[in-house]
């Protein structure tokens, strides 16, 4: 269950800051972006099983950064968890059907979200075996 | 002259003039009409010069000085006020189809034949005297011409009656030729202008010769003359006159209203209200002229001739005593065409007068004449004219050789103006004044012209032998108070200023009196505010018809075509019911043809024989004037409420497009709201995300290095307080945009307050090293605004470029400058610029430049759109000039003095 490789895309350091803590914590292997551009490099060089994923932010939102990973075979395989302080039904919608995985609306609670991240850890493991 | 050439020469001037008014008439049929000239139309005014201008203003002045002039001051002041009275009578008569003053009274008091009689009587007993006087002018203006002497007693020999002769072949010629609806004679009116044009030049030819050629100037005569005469005595108005004064040009300026002949070119031959205006300067101009060489002539033939001749005779005399035949042929000419202008215009229009309101509407009330006459009914009315032109000839005739031969031409004209003048008050009653009753004019018209004959004519019958002298002396059966030329024992006035006193005084009293004493029927009533309000009505009156009957359509042809024929008729009516939108082919005909068929009629035969008429053939119902008046409202109203639906119908689209853009704007306000608190509620919810995870990571991992859980602990502090602030600012932005942040105006220094502020961002720029440096100009004094409201702007303006700036380059200006009237300070920064498309949207709430390539330190994304606001409740204007890579410049701006 552990050494899973996650990206954490988010245009908020503080958040980046927790998120890291909590990743580090169970024993992964964390990446950081704080936009979507970085994630893109991220994302084409180290090809993450889990990427967590804010959607409002400059230049490039989350939204095609889920699209970017679906779309390419090599990385598509990957979990994408939306965070997002965009709570509407439409939003979420919108995420679920770009292929991610969760919708987790912000502010969340880090117990909760690991614990989702973990039961995502187990899908993926469950599908290897 | 030989007598037989004088004939042959005015016989040929004649010619001339039927020439012309063919002319006219031709040039008029090929649409180039020449009565569309305004100045045609002034001119035929002029046909009130007749001879008693050409000749008789000469005679009068040397009788009795200036008194001549007053005939043509009396026109000349009250002119102006043509413009509210004759733009009426033109618009009614038009409206109406009225082709005289006879018919016009008739048609104003319900149409009444009665009153449309004794109107005729008086205007042809009235204007007979004058006709006369224009024989008389003629035929001893011939006899001096032709040095006879005019005393033959047998017909045979008396040139008056062959030019009486003449002159009736020509006027049947001009005004009974053929018959017409509107009875405009556009050839007789292009004759008379020339007329006018040519007694004018004879007039002024006759004045040069004797002012310049005689004698040397006009001072030379009045110098000449003062040996000769008392100037003085005769250019005085003498004290006693003044009243005479008073009624003469009282007199003159009702006569050229209401003579018929004037009423005839004023307003029948008129065919744009607006030549009116042409003719309100163009004709007193021309009476200006035509009386410049008066005095000078009257002078010169006393001083040359004395009183050996008639002072009427000036005119001709002196360019004869000079042996000047060719002027004295060209004055004899000019007097003719003064004369003949007059009796042609007159004539014309006395006898459609009387036919149309004696003769014919007798004829049509009788049932057999449709039978006897046939369809040729418009030739019996043409004969009849022709008959009358006759009969006015020889009453004119007959008194001028027994009446005129023994007065002066300007006492027997002014008796003829004191007779026309008897219809002001029912004609200017009629229509400005709705309560004006047939019985009234009745009363009016009958008295006034009683006591005008009593007074004025009576005298003359006296002095013809008619009557015995003691009828003047002693009065009637003895009654001194009844003496027709001292009324009631009042003397001081001459025989004309009586007469017209006693006569417009009690014909005013009698019209008044008889108007408000009787009950006026519905037609009187429906005509009355036909007249008075025609302004009103006269766009609507074709279609509203105050009509209400059934009439066969074929009895209406019938009707016409008796009168105009039957192509004339048919293509009449199809054109009206063309216009109209109407079917003719239907059994009965509408109440509009009726309605129509009346009118043109009227135009043709008066208004009372073609009512008459049309009653012959169709069924009246009685009509009340509330239906008229109805009817006439009604369409009235359709009008207006048409007029009303089509401009509330382009409200209502205005309205409906406003609703549009306000709903628009609705919207976009509605999506911003839903923007803003989208953006709210996230602005809100990542500090909340960033202190909920980290409390829970300080929470439940106790076992935390120190450091870290320190830098967790402070960063929770820290988000915290951007929570606060945020929602601080939310809350001010919103008092702002509600209006219910109001300023709290104090006096302070601008250097203190940018003292403060800097302090409070000392921290912040030392952290960067960043160099602030302020300078001050302009005035030095306390400024009044709200103090602590300009604070947060200068704290958030230098926040924000401190947080543009670089660290350790970083350097930024406040500059301020302060003049009476107002203050500005901007502050300008070396950090990275804005790109020039976000210059204006960065004053928008929450506008972060998010999609720029460069991140920015995060703010609240309210601090611009504060400060905007703040500066806009000082009155002020806030600006940004930037380039990227270079800095900003932000400068505020508030006027001063007026807090």
């Amino acid at each position: 269950m552990t050494g899973m490789k996650i990206l954490i895309v988010d245009d908020e350091p503080n958040i980046l800051m927790s998120l890291e803590f909590l990743m580090k914590k169970e024993g992964h292997k964390v990446f950081i972006a704080r936009d979507g551009a970085e994630a893109f490099d991220i994302i084409e060089a180290n090809i993450p099983d889990i990427v967590l994923l804010d959607i409002m932010m400059p230049k490039v939102d989350g939204y095609q950064v889920c699209e970017f990973i679906k779309k390419h075979d090599s990385y598509k395989h990957a979990k994408v968890v939306f965070m997002s302080a965009k709570s509407k039904e439409a939003d979420m919608a919108k995420g679920l059907e770009l292929g991610a995985s969760l919708y987790v609306p912000k502010p969340f609670s880090t117990r909760d979200l690991m614990a989702k991240v973990n039961g995502l850890i187990r899908e993926i493991s469950g599908a290897a075996a | 002259m030989n007598s037989f050439w004088l004939i042959f020469w005015s016989v040929s001037y004649l010619l001339v003039l039927f020439f012309v008014a063919n002319w006219a008439e031709q040039r008029s049929v090929k649409g180039r009409s020449l009565v569309s000239n305004s100045y045609v139309y002034a001119l035929s005014l002029a046909v009130y010069c007749t001879a008693w201008t050409f000749y008789g203003s000469v005679g009068r002045a040397a009788e009795s000085g200036v008194d001549f002039i007053s005939v043509f001051i009396g026109p000349t002041i009250t002119m102006p006020l043509w413009w509210v009275i004759f733009r009426k009578i033109i618009r009614i008569c038009q409206v109406q189809r009225i082709t005289n003053i006879a018919d016009f009274v008739s048609a104003r008091y319900g149409k009444s034949q009665s009153l449309g009689v004794i109107a005729t009587i008086l205007c042809v007993v009235g204007t007979i005297p004058y006709i006369s006087i224009q024989l008389k002018a003629i035929s001893s203006g011939f006899s001096i011409l032709t040095t006879t002497n005019d005393a033959s007693n047998s017909l045979w020999l008396d040139k008056a009656f062959y030019i009486s002769i003449v002159l009736t072949i020509f006027t049947i010629l001009f005004g009974a030729r053929k018959l017409d609806a509107n009875e405009r004679h556009e050839g007789m009116v292009a004759a008379i202008a020339f007329e006018s044009l040519f007694k004018l030049f004879a007039f002024l030819a006759v004045g040069v010769f004797v002012t310049f050629i005689v004698f040397d100037g006009f001072d030379d005569i009045f110098q000449q003359a003062s040996k000769v005469i008392d100037l003085h005595q005769i250019f005085t108005i003498k004290e006693q006159k003044t009243s005479d004064w008073f009624w003469y040009c009282l007199l003159a300026s009702l006569a050229i209203m209401f003579l018929p002949r004037q009423f005839q070119v004023t307003v029948v031959e008129n065919v744009n209200e607006n030549h009116l205006r042409k003719a309100l300067w163009i004709f007193p101009l021309y009476l200006l002229v035509i009386n410049i060489f008066v005095v000078p002539i009257a002078l010169g033939g006393k001083i040359l001739l004395g009183t050996a001749v008639k002072a009427d005779q000036f005119v001709l005399s002196i360019p004869l005593h000079f042996n000047e035949k060719a002027l004295a042929f060209v004055a004899y000419l000019g007097g003719f065409a003064a004369s003949t202008s007059m009796i042609i215009v007159e004539c014309t229009a006395l006898t459609v007068m009387l036919t149309n309101n004696l003769v014919m509407p007798w004829l049509v009330s009788r049932t057999d004449f449709q039978r006897r006459f046939g369809g040729d009914m418009g030739q019996v009315v043409i004969t009849l004219r022709r008959l009358f032109i006759v009969l006015l000839m020889v009453g004119s005739y007959l008194y001028y050789k027994n009446v005129s031969d023994k007065y002066s031409l300007v006492s027997v004209g002014m008796v003829s103006f004191a007779a026309v003048a008897q219809f002001a008050p029912v004609v200017l009653g009629g229509i400005f004044w709705k309560r004006g009753s047939l019985v009234g004019a009745v009363g009016g018209l009958l008295v006034g012209g009683g006591v005008w004959f009593y007074t004025l004519i009576i005298p003359s019958m006296v002095s013809a032998g008619y009557m015995s002298p003691d009828m003047l002396s002693k009065g009637p059966w003895g009654m001194d108070l009844l003496r027709p030329e001292s009324l009631l024992g009042i003397t001081g006035l001459d025989n004309i200023s009586h007469g017209t006193f006693w006569s417009l005084l009690l014909n005013l009293l009698f019209y008044v009196g008889g108007s408000l004493l009787s009950q006026p029927t519905a037609l009187e009533h429906n005509q009355a505010v036909l007249f008075v309000d025609v302004f009103k009505y006269s766009k609507t009156y074709e279609s509203a018809v105050a009509w209400k009957g059934k009439a066969l359509v074929t009895d209406i042809k019938s009707l016409l075509t008796i009168f105009f024929g039957k192509s004339h008729t048919e293509e009449t009516l199809q054109l009206y019911a063309k216009q109209n939108k109407l079917d003719l082919n239907t059994r009965y005909a509408d109440s509009q043809v009726v309605n129509y068929a009346e009118k043109m009629l009227g135009g043709a035969i008066g208004a009372a024989s073609a009512r008459i008429l049309v009653s012959s053939v169709a069924k009246e119902e009685q009509i009340s004037v509330e239906e008229v008046i109805d009817i006439l409202k009604t369409s009235q109203e359709l009008k207006t409420l048409n007029e009303e639906l089509t401009r509330k119908s382009e409200e209502l689209e205005q309205l409906t497009q406003q609703l549009k853009q306000a709903n628009e704007l609705l919207k976009i306000a509605d999506i911003q709201k839903d923007d803003f608190l989208s953006t709210v509620t996230h602005e809100i919810r990542t500090p909340l995300t960033s202190i909920r995870a980290l409390s829970e990571i300080v929470h439940d991992n106790p076992d935390m290095e120190e450091d870290q859980r320190s830098h967790f602990v402070n960063t929770i502090t820290k988000e915290s307080e951007r929570l606060t602030r945020l929602i601080n600012q939310v809350l001010a932005l919103e008092r702002f945009e509600t209006g219910k942040q109001e300023l709290d105006i104090d006096e302070f220094l601008m250097e203190d307050i940018i003292e403060e502020s800097l302090e409070a961002l000392d921290q912040l720029a030392k952290e960067k090293n960043i160099k602030i440096e302020v300078t001050y100009e302009g005035i030095y004094g306390p400024i009044r605004a709200d103090r602590d409201r300009l604070i947060q702007v200068i704290i958030n303006l230098v926040s924000n470029a401190i947080k543009f700036c670089p660290a350790d380059t970083g350097k930024i200006q406040i500059n301020t400058l302060q003049t009476e009237a107002s203050l500005s300070f901007s502050i300008s920064d070396n950090g990275q610029g804005i790109d020039n498309k976000y210059q204006e949207l960065i004053f928008e709430k929450f506008y972060q430049t998010r999609d720029q390539s460069v991140r920015k330190p995060k703010g609240s994304g309210l601090g611009l759109a504060i400060c905007k606001k703040i500066i806009e409740l000082h009155q002020g204007t806030i600006q940004v000039e930037s380039e990227l890579g270079k800095g900003s410049v932000f400068t505020c701006e508030i006027p001063l003095g007026k807090n």
